[in-house]
Parts: C-alpha cells; structure tokens; sequence
C-alpha cells in the first residue's frame, strides 16, 4: 500500500495532465465555454428557490452570528457541495471503462484516473465557490476570513470523495450494475441530505407501521450531512464547526479513502483483462 | 548471466477466463449464484527466459501462441498469476500507438498528455518536444485537434512520442509498419540508434523475416509454452521447420474474381521440374497454373506476384506488359514462368496468381497467399532485404587481399 501510495506522488505530473485533459475536452467546442459549468448550479437554484422558499414557503434560517436570511444562498451552501460529491461520483463510475483504450495498452497507475476526475470536479466546485463567495459578499456578509476554515473542509472532502469514488470506479469495471445502483442511490442520498431544507425541520423521530425511528440520530452517520452542515456553519452562518462533526468528518474521510485505495489496488490488478 | 539481463522472466503463467455468456449484471449473477460460468485457459505455461542487456530479442509464435500476452505481462499491464518479471531500468511500451490520444485536443496537448501517461517529465518533454514533432513530420498540424489528423499522422505523431520516451528497454508489438516509406525508414534508422546506443529492444512478431533481419536472440512460443530459446537464425529455422510442416496450415488464401476462368492450382518447381515450398537464392525456378475456362475468353491476361510476408508486391510478371496475351482460351491448359535466376535473399515468400481482362479492371479469378515458400541461402549469398542484384564488387585505393587469400 505505502509502494502503491509513492507511486502517485511520483505520478502528480501525470495527474495533472489528466485532469487538464478533463477540464479542456469539457467545454471544447462550446461558445460559452466555462460559463457552462456554472449554469448548472444556477439552474437547481432558481428551480428549488422557486419550489421550495415561494411555492412551500421554508423559511430558511437566520445566519448566526451572520444575521443572514436568504434561501438561495442558505441553498447554495448546501447544494455546491452536494453537487461536488455527485458529480465526482458519477462521472468517476466510468472513467476506467471509458478510458478502456488506455488501460489496455499503457501501464500507469489506474487510480489517477479517478483522482483526475475527481481533480476535474473540485477545480469546477472552487470556482463556483467563488462565485458564490462575490454572492455573499453582495448580500452583506464578507467571508474572506472564513476561506482557510471552508479550504480545510475542502480538502477533506476531496479526500473524502475520492474514497468513494475509487470504490465505485473499481467495482464498475467487474460489475456494470453499479453506476445505474449508484445513480439511483445518489438520488435518494440527495433528498437524505439537507440541501434545500434545513435540517431543523427533521423531526427527531418518524413513526414508521408502529415503529419509532431515530430519524435525527440516523442523519448522525451521513458524512455528507457533516459536510453540508459544516461548510455553512463556515460560510453561511460564519461560525467554527463543532469540533465533534469536525473529528467525525476528518476521521471518516481517512477511513474510506484508506479502505477505497486498498480496495482500488486489489481490484487494479486484473482490470486489463476485464475490460 | 542475471547480472548482465535486462528482463529475466521466471517461471510465469498466465490463465484466462474464457466467460460462457459475458453477462456482467447484478441479476445474472444472483440467478446463477456466482458471476459467470467461465473456463479457465492457460495463455502461458511456465516461461522462462533472460533478455540479455542490449540485445535485440524476438518473441515470435504463431497467432494465439501466447507472445502478445507475454509481451502485456512484462510491459505490467497484465499480472502473470504466477511467477515473477524483473525488469532492468526505463520501460517504453509500443503496444498501440496514440493510445490515449483525445480527440478533440491538439497535437501539442496530446504529446504532453501521451508523454505523460508514458513516464516523461514535463521538462524532459519540452526540451524534446521539437524533435517529437519533427519525427513525425507534423510542424504545420501541431495545433489541430488530432481528430482531423488522417490515421497515418495520428500513428506517427504517436510512435515519435513513445519512441523519444528514450527507454533503456523498448517492448514492441508488431507495429513497425506505419506510417510511409520516408517515415518506415527514420523508424529503422532510430531502431538502429537504439540499439547501437545500447538499448535492449523485444520485439513481438510472427514475421519470420523480421527476426532474421533484426533480432539478436529470440524465443519461440507455441500454446504458452517456450519452444526453443537461442540466436535469433537457429530460432527462426526452428519457426519455420514447424510452420510448413503442415502444407495444409496456410489456409489464409484471398481469393476473388467473378470466375469465368478459373486458376485450378498453383506450384512452384525447382530446378528438376518438381513441385516445392523450398529453393535457394539463385537458383531456376519455374512457376506454374493449371486453369480452367469453361466459356471462350478473349484476350486474357496471366500473371504471377511474389510478395513478402508483410504484403509487400516484390515482382509482377504478367502477359500483357510482356506482349504475350493469348488471343483466346477456352477449356483447360497450364501456364508456365521459367526464371533463369530467382534472386530472392533468403526468406519467406508468398506466390499469387490471377487472370484479369486486358484492361486490367476486369478480374476473372485472383489467389493471392495460395503458395508459400521459403528461400535458402544460394548464390550469391545476401541477407538483408529482399533482392538480390547481380553485380561486382570493385574498388580502388585500398588493400587488396592476396588472390586467392
């Protein structure tokens, strides 16, 4: 594992031509080019902000100590991260059988190509934090001292995603149910998360055909609930995480790229011949 | 020996799952209990070989011998299930050439990229990216997206990457034809340079001629086994013996035309009028058809091809350029070539026959790798190439060696 692990350091070069390939094949050819990239997002926003703050009317929580009070951006908070995770995931899924030309015929380390798409999806999430950074500052909240606390959580992330990402990618390659599986649980995962509603409205427990379910404690183990809740504690309510999440996330993060990377390097073996 | 080899190879093997049914799906596999019922297929059995250092080494079979999954286990795309490969310093792998190549980026982003996924730094490649560029001949298209490249500028672009990775072992796959003659020649020319610098180079062929003209020592497989392991000449007569043992095993004749005249056989016979598949340089040799044409045709024209393994046309002797064309055949009959001299150097060679209109649009019946034949060494006594040109040497202003020394 330590061999496997110094072989992508001495393969960051590499990475970083992949992920370059990424992002340029991306929007070649596109008169709007990046532009694109942020249209997504934007989209979902107006979508739910329609949806859920006009037509159902949550209201969304007030920035503490911020005094913010605005559903787009409480929304944005959430979804941009939210986004990241799903988009590294699923376009990870197919990247060792898409790149199945390479794989068959060139030897280098297999998990950089995870990693570049991984890489490709956290450059397009810094520039929309970004963006949504201007957003914030526009509507009255400067978190320019808050970028180091929110870089932190980023780089946990990443590590974070690319965990799962390696596992998807690698279990894709011996078995094709796995990206509709996953495409099917992200849509689930997405709703179990508290995107577009603050997690204040999650009742503490749900009665279910006669029995009681700890709903709240259960929302507990989604890391991706840490994830969220955490980047808005940082940028949205401009606040330190608890140290608690913070623990929880860091040693989560640890634990499913380790077991991702071991499970990655099993599996990489035979991944010429499966393809 | 271990101290001086650059890839020793020691008892490796390699199986393969033959899959009954590829069905890679969640509910196939339930239904069934297990993944896939599968075969198990043993590609390679045991091998065991050294590569010396700065050799030029020929793995050579027969299709499905093993020798490409040999070639992938060392270059560590594939894992032998057994066994260990040890490899001596930088490996460059010429298995597909642009591998990797995207199609919508430039020629100069590719060559960064390919160089990458091949082990070059960014430094060591722009210090070399002119060379790339020029060795493939590509200075005006550099920065086109390599998808309006045509496939022969898309190869070389590829190949004059792999090729400046400056590799101290190259791993080749039979790709040594691309590309032009201006450009198959700067690719022998910087095989030799590799190989005078020193460079251990493995080659993956079933070329014959290939391996007489350019290898050191070779290996030869059959069904994942090693055969026969030694200089590169004693290998290849090795090949060759167990090839034609079996005259029925060329069964990869092309054969078209709309059959109005039929070409019935096909034979080359030596000196003594006998049918053969073996002749030295030099010697006569007659080609001959028997053919059948059950309706009068005007005009017909005859003609026989000698060809190299790899397809190249080496001679075309045919009625019409000669003035020979009959007026009319109908019938059965033979036709015969007689020639004098076959100055062919030693090799394999494939013989062809047609019959065409005398336009020459028109085919009536073409069979082309129905014959193949070996030529031995003869008179004169020539190696590399494929002709041999009569003539003599003469010089002036050197030493003579005393006559008859």
């Amino acid at each position: 594992m330590m061999n496997k692990l110094s072989d992508l350091v001495a393969g960051r070069e590499l990475l970083v031509n992949l992920t370059l390939r990424e992002l340029r094949s991306k929007y070649k050819r596109s008169v709007l080019g990046w532009a694109w990239s942020l249209a997504n997002p934007l989209a979902s926003m107006l979508v739910f902000t329609i949806v859920f703050a006009v037509f159902l009317k949550i209201e969304p929580p007030v920035g503490d100590p911020s005094g913010l009070h605005n559903f787009a951006l409480f929304l944005l908070c959430g979804l941009l991260p939210w986004n990241f995770f799903s988009n590294s995931v699923s376009s990870s899924i197919g990247v060792i059988i898409g790149n199945a030309g390479l794989v068959k015929k060139v030897f280098f380390p297999r998990s950089l190509l995870v990693f570049a798409s991984v890489g490709a999806a956290t450059t397009s999430f810094l520039i929309e934090l970004a963006v949504l950074g201007v957003a914030l500052f526009v509507a009255g909240s400067f978190v320019l001292p808050w970028v180091p606390v929110l870089l932190v959580l980023v780089v946990l992330m990443v590590v974070f995603v690319s965990g799962v990402s390696l596992i998807f990618a690698a279990a894709n390659v011996y078995l094709r149910d796995v990206q509709h599986l996953v495409g099917v649980a992200l849509q689930v995962w997405f709703y179990a998360t508290p995107v577009v509603y603050p997690i204040s409205l999650v009742p503490e427990h749900l009665q279910v055909a006669g029995w009681s379910v700890p709903v709240r404690f259960l929302y507990g183990f989604n890391p991706l609930v840490g994830f969220v809740e955490a980047i808005r504690d940082a940028i949205y309510d401009r606040r330190f995480p608890g140290f608690g999440d913070f623990s929880y996330l860091l040693g989560v993060s640890v634990v499913v790229f380790l077991v991702g990377f071991g499970v990655f390097s099993r599996l990489e073996r035979r991944m010429a011949e499966e393809l | 020996m271990s101290t001086s080899s650059a890839i020793s190879v020691e008892g490796v093997s390699k199986h393969f799952r033959l899959f009954h049914e590829r069905n890679q799906s969640l509910k196939a596999m339930l239904m069934r209990g297990r993944r896939s019922s599968y075969e198990d297929f043993l590609a390679l059995d045991a091998v065991d070989f050294e590569v010396p250092e700065g050799s030029t080494f020929g793995l050579i079979g027969e299709n499905g011998s093993g020798k490409s999954t040999l070639l992938k286990c060392i270059a560590k795309i594939l894992y032998p299930d057994t066994g260990t490969i040890t490899t001596r310093g930088r490996m460059s792998a010429l298995l597909e050439l642009g591998a990797g190549f995207h199609p919508e980026l430039s020629g100069r982003e590719n060559v960064f990229l390919n160089g990458s996924i091949l082990g070059m730094s960014k430094r060591e490649l722009s210090r070399k990216f002119d060379d790339i560029v020029g060795f493939a001949g590509l200075e005006r298209f550099i920065d086109t997206p390599v998808k309006n490249y045509s496939s022969g500028m898309y190869v070389r672009l590829g190949f004059s990457v792999a090729i400046n990775v400056d590799p101290d072992i190259l791993l080749v796959d039979e790709v040594l034809a691309v590309g032009d003659e201006s450009f198959q020649r700067r690719c022998t020319e910087k095989f030799g340079e590799l190989r005078a610098g020193g460079k251990t180079i493995v080659l993956v062929t079933h070329s014959a001629t290939a391996v007489r003209n350019l290898c050191d020592w070779a290996v030869m497989l059959e069904h994942g086994k090693v055969m026969q392991v030694g200089p590169a000449g004693a290998v290849v007569d090795e090949y060759m013996g167990s090839v034609s043992g079996s005259p029925q095993d060329q069964s990869g004749e092309i054969r078209w035309g709309t059959g109005e005249a039929c070409i019935e056989d096909l034979e080359l016979l030596d000196t003594t009028g006998v049918a053969t598949s073996r002749i030295r340089t030099g010697d006569s040799a007659t080609f001959k058809l028997r053919y059948e044409s059950p309706d009068p045709i005007d005009k017909p024209v005859f003609a026989f091809g000698i060809f190299s393994l790899e397809g190249i046309h080496l001679a075309d002797p045919n009625m019409r350029d000669q003035h020979v064309v009959p007026e009319r055949i109908h019938g059965t009959g033979t036709v015969t070539f007689a020639v004098d001299r076959l100055l062919l150097v030693p090799g394999s060679y494939i013989l062809s026959a047609s019959i065409t209109d005398y336009g020459g649009g028109h085919h009536y019946d073409v069979r082309y790798g129905l014959v193949h034949f070996d030529v031995d060494v003869g008179e004169p006594r020539e190696s590399v190439g494929f002709l041999s040109l009569p003539g003599r040497w003469h010089m002036d202003g050197a030493e003579q060696p005393p006559v008859g020394g």
